[in-house]
């Protein structure tokens, strides 16, 4: 037992490219893990995180190799065993839980016969035994009913259950060492919030320890007791939670800390200039150099090391780390945010009354039948923008958010209401508006990977809007096309390149730059985010900004970051189940009184501060349509008051002019008990002060 | 040597390759891509210039010279009529290759324009177009090419509309799969936002993505319809005799084939080869054009 639990030493892993380089992802990594300790691994994406993880269960990617260094799991090196041994530690003694539970269990196998298998291959448990054990983990779990549960295929659960069914599958085999690879992703908050507050209870109780790789700094800090950050295949920065997030030493641990949108705060926070090499492509000295603020000439050529810094087992890999911690970084981080200044008109641009969408409609044999509608999807959607005007759309999937804007973008037909854009009538298809209606209102969508042809270069792109509206010579064309891809920032090189040739953030930046050839007043944006890394979150929404301050163009904002919302909008709109819960100002909506429903998500929202532990409401389970009658988030809220809340629709209350809140509770009483509810979140400022304190 | 990564503003040391570059480089590691791409190179080369390199009259008979085994002079032999099975194999393929080369692009072009618009468009349309479209698939094709040429006899303008018509319909199924692929895309939804004309997403947005596959399917295809030619040749439906031709020439000395093979050795050897050929560069060109590349993923 003397052996170090998880111990990996100079961890060299590359493979080889088609020039015949070996191209290094992971290079000279040290780590160590007590047992039962909780390691969170944070990097951008390409940082090598997830190949670190998968480097602990002996696996890697095909083409891969270890180039130097070890891997010691109690003594025993991974990469040294044979398949059957292999095959005994992993789900055995180190088990994995992976980012996408829908594609890691099988689809055709019931989900309690899957932790069966597990049971079976690992301990020999048989029949009834296993069975009985089985039903045990998908309770331990807090999966409701688990008879009911055990036979159920995987794809007749919600994303979060079926998660849930992948963390049990890997308790079965009573495993000492967890690895996370980012398994909260994608989920909604809510159900994230119950994940990790599910796995922090089991990581205690059965004292696993636990290599969590995320690249959510608010995820990393609820559930780690000590942080890793990655960049460039290296570890730059290690300590404990508490100091990574109140004295990090590492300038671009800073960086990423100030990046990210915080609730706290109000304004757009610095983005992370530049983006990080792809492997191999690092330069001799510190591969940070070239975005980083402090750096001189000797961090050109001479590479860093992992060396103990200030605070207790504080490791960086820094050569200024001491000017850098000088600098108190709560102060640091409260500069670091910067709001956005636009004007608004009181010029309504897009008006929607009483808007239902529906994605079914009665077929002819119901319609005989005299069987009621279904209840639409979208239902009573009451909104007006004004002119420069950020509206947020908040709400998790299948809220109806993005309903909402394709209705908006004449993608889909309302079935009842009106929608109206300046004097223009939107209540017609794409295909009948007019043009210079389709110029005006254009849209940004979430995954640049898939709104670009991957065919067509950025010129090409361009060009589509520009030949579409604008009557120009191709002299012209090209032109205009330069100056937008100046405007958002990439050089007019880029014009000959292909999608596929470019990062996320710029991919995005051409998404953006497309929608602005159109010249229009009204950009939908879905999600433009959230598919980016957080560094370069903050950048694009830095030129967002700019874009609205600059052409005064009003944009309808999708998004399920309730932080990002703070940072960017003016107006918030909170729907649940396709139905408005709550209406106001960016202010308005982050202060109680909330609508139950908003005090959840933001209960949920994971945030940048460790210690924190969210007060879970409701249930995250979520549901697949409207209740029929009465309030729409009946059946999870929190602060249900009784059947009035099953029977009636609730009624709108308005705190403020132009502040709504849908909901039976009154207003006074919401706040009463929202304001102690929200006591014991530490807001930033009395942070700084228990840090100067210390 | 390593090289620094700027900071984002600047331009990234990305090279520039164009896509017909790239995939010849992927192409060009393939063994077996190269050699078959060097066997039909060698295919078309000798069609197009056998007429002035061939030592002898295709067509000329002669009773003295009736089936010589190979010589120095005869390098494959001579058959039944006395004519060198030299000569008539180097121009025996002038007509499969012309014939088969034109059908296979009719083929191409009519199946692919319309299965991408089938699957852009989808519904009833859809529906109803791939019904008769399964139907004809369920037929046997030489059946009923037999039935059209001898119909309407076996000029080359029939053959190529025949072979065109038939080997389309399974491009259709494959093209329509194919953009089934894409039309959720979000760029495709973008375009419709955007406003533009359906012509305009079925050619511009569509058919870059679908051409990959329309290439892998032209050689797959060529190659199928090189073998249905000859079939009909060989059945007595395609070239009429004297006109030298692969197929025919198997049909004629297959009677041969105890006391002179190489009649028909060698025009076997010449189809086989260059059907060979086809299949393995439309093999290295489809995992040369595997989508993944064109996502810049590290492969």
């Amino acid at each position: 037992m003397n052996e170090p639990f998880v111990e990996v030493k100079d961890l060299t892993i590359g493979y080889r490219n088609r020039q015949g380089q070996i191209v290094n992802v992971l290079r000279g990594v040290s780590l160590m893990m007590p047992r039962g300790g909780a390691l969170g691994l944070v990097g951008e994406s390409g940082s090598g995180k997830s190949t670190l993880g998968m480097a602990l269960l002996g696996h890697l990617r095909a083409g891969s190799q270890v180039q130097a260094g070890t891997v010691r799991f109690e003594g025993v090196d991974p990469f040294a065993l044979n398949p059957a041994e292999l095959r005994a530690l992993r789900g055995g003694r180190i088990a994995l839980i992976p980012q996408n539970a829908a594609e890691s269990l099988t689809p055709t196998m019931r989900v309690g016969d899957q932790i069966v298998e597990v049971l079976q291959f690992n301990r020999i448990l048989v029949g009834a035994e296993a069975r009985d054990l089985a039903l045990e983990l998908l309770g331990q779990v807090r999966l409701p009913q688990p008879e009911a549960m055990f036979t159920r295929y995987p794809h007749e659960l919600s994303g979060g259950q079926q998660q849930r069914v992948a963390v049990a599958k890997a308790l079965a085999g009573e495993p000492e060492l967890l690895v996370l690879d980012e398994p909260t992703t994608g989920l909604d908050v809510t159900t994230q919030a119950h994940l990790l507050d599910l796995l922090a209870e089991i990581v205690a109780r059965m004292g696993t320890a636990m290599l969590y790789i995320s690249h959510d700094l608010g995820v990393i800090a609820r559930v780690s007791d000590r942080v890793a950050v990655m960049y460039a295949g290296e570890i730059v920065e290690v300590a404990a939670v508490a100091d990574i997030f109140a004295r990090p030493a590492h300038p671009y641990t800073r960086g990423l800390l100030a990046s990210i949108p915080r609730l706290t705060q109000v304004g757009i926070p610095k983005a992370l200039q530049g983006q990080p090499p792809t492997p191999g492509e690092h330069g001799a000295g510190c591969s940070f150099t070239p975005r980083c603020s402090f750096a001189d000439g000797t961090c050109e050529t001479v590479a860093p090391t992992l060396d103990a810094a200030a605070q207790p087992g504080q490791l960086v890999r820094c050569h200024h780390w001491q000017t850098v911690a000088k600098i108190e970084f709560s102060q640091e981080l409260q500069q670091a945010f910067h709001k956005a200044v636009h004007t608004v008109e009181p010029e309504p641009v897009v008006e929607l009354a009483g808007v239902d969408i529906a994605y079914t409609r009665r077929g002819l044999i119901q319609r005989l039948r005299g069987l009621p509608e279904p209840p639409a999807t979208v239902s009573d959607i009451t909104l007006t923008v004004h002119k420069g005007e950020t509206l947020a759309l908040v709400g998790e999937s299948g809220s109806g958010k993005t309903t909402i804007v394709r209705t908006i973008a004449g993608l889909l037909l309302p079935r009842m209401g009106s929608l109206k854009f300046k004097e223009y009538d939107l209540n017609v298809g794409v295909d009948r508006r007019p043009l210079e209606l389709r110029q005006q209102i254009q849209l940004i969508f979430q995954n640049p990977d898939a709104s670009l042809n991957p065919r067509h270069t950025v010129a090409e792109i361009l060009d589509q809007p520009l030949r579409l509206y604008f009557n120009l010579s191709r002299s012209e064309r090209r032109e205009r096309s330069i100056e937008l891809l100046e405007r958002v920032r990439l050089g007019p090189h880029y014009r000959l390149r292909y999608p596929g040739q470019l990062s996320g953030g710029e991919k995005q930046r051409v998404a953006i730059a497309r929608a602005f050839a159109a010249e229009p007043q009204l950009v939908l944006c879905d999600e433009v985010t959230s598919a980016l890394d957080v560094s370069v979150q903050a950048a694009v929404l830095d030129l967002l900004a700019e874009l609205q301050a600059e052409r005064g163009v009003t944009y309808i904002f999708i998004a399920h970051d309730l932080a990002l919302v703070h940072a960017f909008a003016d107006r918030v709109a909170v729907l649940y189940q396709g139905r408005l819960c709550e209406v106001g100002s960016t202010d308005e909506i982050y202060t109680p009184p909330h609508h139950p429903y908003t005090e959840t998500l933001l209960a949920a929202a994971p945030r940048p501060v460790p210690g924190l532990r969210p007060h879970m409401l409701g249930s995250d389970v979520p549901e697949l349509a409207p209740p029929p009658r009465g309030c729409p988030f009946q059946r999870r809220c929190p602060r249900r008051i009784g059947s009035i809340c099953d029977e009636e629709a609730p009624p709108w209350r308005v705190p403020v002019e132009g502040h709504m809140i849908r909901c039976h509770i009154p207003l006074d009483e919401l706040e009463t008990a929202q304001v102690s509810a929200a006591e014991h979140l530490i807001p930033l400022e009395s942070l700084s002060s228990s840090v100067s304190s210390n | 040597m390593a090289v620094v990564a700027p900071a984002s503003e600047k331009p990234a040391p990305i090279r520039r390759r164009s896509r017909l570059s790239e995939t010849w480089l992927y192409m060009r590691q393939s063994k077996s891509g190269m050699l078959g791409l060097t066997i039909l190179v060698f295919h078309i080369l000798i069609a197009l210039s056998s007429p002035l390199i061939v030592p002898f009259d295709p067509t000329e008979i002669s009773a003295s010279l009736k089936n010589l085994s190979p010589s120095g002079e005869h390098l494959f032999g001579t058959d039944q009529f006395g004519r060198d099975v030299f000569t008539r194999v180097l121009l025996g393929g002038r007509i499969a290759l012309a014939i088969t080369l034109t059908a296979t692009v009719m083929a191409v072009t009519w199946g692919g324009t319309l299965g991408i618009l089938l699957g852009f468009l989808g519904g009833r349309i859809d529906e109803a177009v791939m019904r008769v479209v399964d139907a004809l698939l369920a037929a046997p094709y030489i059946l009923f090419l037999l039935l059209i040429v001898s119909a309407l006899g076996s000029s080359n303008r029939v053959l190529i509309f025949t072979l065109g018509f038939f080997y389309g319909i399974a491009v259709v199924r494959v093209a329509r799969a194919a953009t089934l692929d894409f039309v959720a895309r979000d760029f495709i939804t973008a375009a419709r936002a955007r406003g533009e004309r359906r012509m305009t997403i079925v050619l511009r947005e569509l058919l870059p993505n679908v051409m990959d596959i329309l290439l892998v399917e032209f050689a797959m295809r060529w190659s199928w319809m090189l073998l249905a030619f000859s079939s009909l040749s060989f059945l007595g439906f395609g070239v009429s005799p004297p006109t030298p031709d692969w197929g025919l020439m198997i049909a004629e000395s297959r009677k041969a084939l105890q006391f002179a093979p190489w009649t028909a050795i060698f025009p076997m050897i010449a189809l086989g080869t260059l059907v060979i050929g086809i299949n393995l560069a439309a093999d290295a060109v489809a995992k040369a054009l595997g989508l993944d590349r064109t996502q810049g993923a590290p492969v």
